[in-house]
């Protein structure tokens, strides 16, 4: 990544026009060409520095959940427990972390209730207690990552 | 997960209400926008809408905040910042909503959520997302949370990650044709 790379990053952080030619304007914002600004991102999101570009959505907001769901797993067992956990679509992210609770996944539905199956259904599969951990309120106030 | 099955539930409180061209709309640019000149013309060519619908639309979605952000989401470890950790906080009830603002301003801060506690295995009820260079680096930012935010009483612990098993934006089903991406 060059300084350029950097300053696309950082200015597609904060946002995106909704205008009629938004490429070109960001790029006029950012000193460049239309043309360098669209092929410096189809390059960015090919080395997979970018993975997506375009709305981040508030799944609640559309009917979706979320929750954050820890787990102690014995270290024996580690293994075999990701290997179900990692199993559902469901589950978006899965950390190991050093801590008594080590496991860390994020399950993402469709409704609340399905957030709850998922659990129950991991509980029976590993013998395991599951804590349910939703999101109950947000305090992110949306800085971005300087790069 | 066939939608068309379903019976339709009264919407939540705080749920938005989505007609068929939001839908649309949302199905088709949750795996990302067009890399053209007009995004915004050519998706509304792919839903037979005019850019000017298609526009006024996905700013009303953005005000609604179904939209929460549109831009780039960046591979954090891609980056440099080749650490995170999570620090998670108790803190008492009555003060989150003070210090939950002041955490969250922080550019290494990316998440900053409430969550119930699960006592007596887990007590902590605020959850943060901190980045740094280096182990060292998170650490310093964590002192700097503590200092400026006056968390030097506060409970806290910090989880470095060991592994990671699987990142991606949390794939939403609801619109069974292609996938939706949220934070």
């Amino acid at each position: 990544m060059d300084e350029i790379d950097r300053s696309i990053v950082n200015t597609l952080q904060v946002g995106f026009p909704l205008t009629e030619n938004p490429y070109a304007d960001v790029a006029a914002q950012l000193g460049i060409d239309e043309s360098e600004l669209l092929n410096r991102l189809t390059r960015l999101l090919d080395e997979k520095i970018l993975t997506r570009f375009g709305p981040m959505y508030d799944a609640q907001k559309i009917g979706g959940a979320f929750s954050l769901v820890a787990v102690q797993v014995p270290e024996k067992s580690f293994d075999k427990v990701t290997e179900v956990v990692n199993s559902y679509p469901e589950v978006a992210h899965n950390y190991q972390r050093d801590h008594d609770f080590n496991m860390w996944y994020v399950l993402a539905t469709e409704t609340p209730v399905q957030i709850d199956e998922v659990n129950r259904d991991i509980e029976k599969r590993t013998g395991l207690k599951v804590l349910n951990m939703p999101k109950l309120e947000e305090y992110f106030i949306g800085l971005q990552l300087q790069v | 997960m066939d939608m068309k099955v379903k019976l339709r539930l009264p919407a939540l409180p705080d749920q938005a209400i989505l007609d068929e061209r939001d839908q649309a709309l949302v199905s088709v640019i949750q795996t990302g926008l067009p890399l053209s000149a007009t995004p915004y013309a050519d998706l509304g060519k792919q839903l037979g809408i005019a850019e000017n619908e298609v526009i006024t639309r996905l700013q009303s979605l953005t005000d609604q905040n179904v939209i929460k952000r549109f831009g780039v989401v960046v591979r954090h470890h891609e980056l440099g910042y080749r650490a995170n950790a999570m620090a998670v906080w108790n803190i008492p009830d009555e003060r989150v909503r003070e210090l939950g603002p002041c955490m969250g301003q922080f550019e290494f801060v990316t998440l900053c959520y409430q969550r119930p506690r699960r006592l007596p295995d887990w007590p902590y009820n605020l959850f943060t997302m901190i980045h740094g260079q280096d182990r060292n680096d998170v650490l310093m930012n964590i002192q700097t949370l503590i200092e400026r935010c006056s968390l030097e009483k506060i409970e806290h612990e910090v989880l470095f990650s060991t592994r990671r098993f699987k990142q991606r934006g949390a794939i939403y089903r609801k619109f069974a044709s292609s996938k939706t991406v949220a934070e």
